[in-house]
């Protein structure tokens, strides 16, 4: 239990001192490590950023999972498990990187279940084909990559260690999704058409991965000054965009919005609106699969109570019998 | 290929290579239905994994019986365009995931069988079946290590917990006999030092298995008869199920390439 041995004392001093110092080594590039002093407004923030994170890759497996045992071929079949294994993995290393900020596991689980804590909102939309898992592939790992790279730099070293590792699996899930989208747009009229209807369902919703834009963003700020955070939301969604149409372009694929055109003067292209009031509601949680998603975690971790119940039961007996030896 | 079903017409080596195969699908199929619902999320991951490595068995096995027959089936022809009748896998191994317990005693009662007759097999005359059990011995010793801390946890846990794994044993206990059964075919397989014989596996699999429940507190059922059908391709309703779903869009798109 090392989230007890931090030095939370330190905190109450309201140090302007350490602060100072604390700001110096920001600037400098140092890493922040479990035992630094560090401001409590940089804890929390972290603690809500590395939970959030957390809890979206373990919620993620719940759409892609979906598909597990749907997979159209023994190949894709054990793609996607590796898959979803790693999005659990991820959430794993996550959890034990908030975990040095002094917060438990069984907390956080405890606010994802009880509904206070956030995740991702993509995840509380459907995956209703095949090319879903394509979809996601491409374009949610894709835009989790355009917000994950710079955070390899993030100033807090167990976030951006852990972000490294996940980093080179995103990318890696990232093509398998592309070469999803690939076969089925080079596939039958009937594979086509499945590509396209998962690019318009899906587009939207992860531009709006990357948080709400820059005027109306209340955390990016103080997150900016503590480079936790490198770029503004906008800035990286405007990257993702760049990258991501003519991806779109080669599978021979329309991109769902009428307004999208290439501004020959900026080198971007500039999309029509978002809607950001179905942004707010699915955040909200009246997104079309939030109940589902919450539902689908609470009857897992209910379910597997008296499993977890015996496994602390075993444990007490065994020290207890080797106590009774030694003595 | 423009076709909805298949019939696996193979010689007594190549129905044996498939009935391999059908149980590591089926048993990697049941358990990677716990991803994303298991009780810790490190179940989900190490599920996951034993997942993957039957899933991966079952690709070099079908690959091969598809070799052997030599149709130009390839191995999701033998996986999605079979119908359960044309299925041969072990009863235990379609029977449902029911909670925790009964997972993890399945695992067990597969695994102390699969380990020992994937080592025996390595010294099999068949060169493809030698290397593919070299791999395969090694993923089923991790798998009976798994299972085994599991069911000794549960079964010497809580109340609950032990209630719920001796139940457990007795639903599944009644299946196990068919891990021992051989049909005149493998018998010419196993005198031609191809097939390994379950009944030189039976002495180890009582010892893993008995060692286990002894340290787990729980009762190996007595019963007076042991389902059979599976390799005969008679199944549970369970199968049928089974397969509706994994084969869903094979069958909606033939041919189509995914």
């Amino acid at each position: 239990m090392y989230t007890q041995a931090l030095n939370v004392v330190t905190e109450k001093l309201g140090d302007s001192e350490a602060e100072q110092r604390f700001l110096e080594r920001i600037d400098a590039e140092e890493r922040i490590e479990p035992n630094d002093w560090m401001p409590e407004a940089y804890r929390r923030l972290l603690i809500r950023q590395i939970s959030q994170h957390a809890h979206s890759e373990v919620v993620g497996m719940l759409p892609e999972g979906n598909w597990i045992t749907r997979a159209p071929s023994l190949r894709r079949k054990a793609a996607l498990l590796a898959k979803v294994q790693d999005e659990g993995g991820h959430g794993l290393y996550l959890y034990a990187a908030a975990e040095t900020l002094g917060i438990s596991r069984e907390e956080m689980v405890e606010q994802l279940l009880s509904g206070r804590a956030k995740y991702s909102s993509i995840f509380n939309y459907p995956t209703l084909t095949w090319a879903d898992i394509g979809a996601i592939g491409w374009l949610v790992d894709g835009a989790a990559i355009m917000n994950q790279i710079p955070l390899c730099r993030c100033s807090y070293g167990p976030y951006a260690r852990a972000m490294i590792r996940i980093c080179r699996e995103e990318s890696f899930h990232q093509r398998q999704g592309y070469e999803i989208m690939l076969t089925l747009a080079r596939g039958t009229p009937e594979q086509k058409a499945m590509a396209q209807d998962a690019l318009n369902r899906w587009w939207w919703p992860v531009l709006m991965m990357f948080g709400p834009p820059d005027h109306a963003s209340q955390h990016s700020e103080a997150s900016m000054r503590w480079k936790v955070k490198r770029f503004s939301n906008d800035t990286l969604r405007q990257k993702f965009i760049d990258a991501t149409v003519p991806q779109a372009q080669f599978l021979g694929l329309t991109i769902p919005d009428p307004e999208l055109r290439f501004n020959a003067e900026t080198g971007h292209w500039e999309t029509g609106p978002i809607d950001w009031e179905e942004f707010h509601r699915v955040l909200a949680g009246y997104g079309p699969c939030n109940k589902e998603r919450l539902a689908a975690r609470r009857k897992a971790h209910e379910e597997g109570a008296w499993v977890r119940e015996a496994a602390l039961a075993y444990a007490a007996k065994q020290k207890q019998r080797i106590t009774q030896q030694a003595a | 290929m423009q076709t909805t079903s298949i019939v696996f017409q193979g010689s007594p080596l190549a129905h044996y290579v498939l009935a391999r195969a059908d149980d590591a699908l089926v048993l990697g199929h049941r358990l990677s239905e716990w991803c994303g619902h298991a009780p810790i999320l490190e179940e989900d991951l190490a599920l996951t994994n034993i997942a993957l490595d039957l899933i991966g068995q079952a690709r070099a096995l079908y690959t091969y019986a598809a070799e052997l027959e030599g149709r130009g089936h390839d191995e999701d022809d033998l996986a999605y365009l079979r119908e359960d009748r044309q299925f041969h896998n072990l009863l235990l191994l379609e029977q449902p995931n029911g909670d925790f317990a009964v997972t993890c005693v399945r695992l067990l009662l597969f695994s102390a069988f699969a380990e020992p007759y994937w080592r025996l097999m390595r010294a099999s005359s068949d060169a493809q079946l030698a290397a593919i059990a070299a791999k395969a011995e090694k993923e089923c010793a991790y798998h009976v290590r798994h299972a085994s801390q599991w069911v000794i946890r549960l079964g010497d846990g809580t109340e609950e917990s032990h209630r719920r794994t001796q139940d457990a044993l007795d639903t599944l206990w009644v299946y196990t006999g068919e891990l021992f059964e051989t049909s005149a075919d493998e018998q010419a397989l196993i005198a031609q030092g191809i097939a390994a014989d379950p009944q030189a596996i039976l002495p180890i699999w009582q010892n893993t298995v008995n060692a286990v429940l002894t340290e787990a507190t729980l009762q190996a059922p007595s019963v007076s008869w042991m389902q059979t059908g599976g390799r005969r391709g008679l199944h549970s309703e369970h199968l049928g199920h089974m397969l509706a779903e994994m084969q869903y869009l094979q069958r909606t798109y033939p041919g189509a390439e995914w």
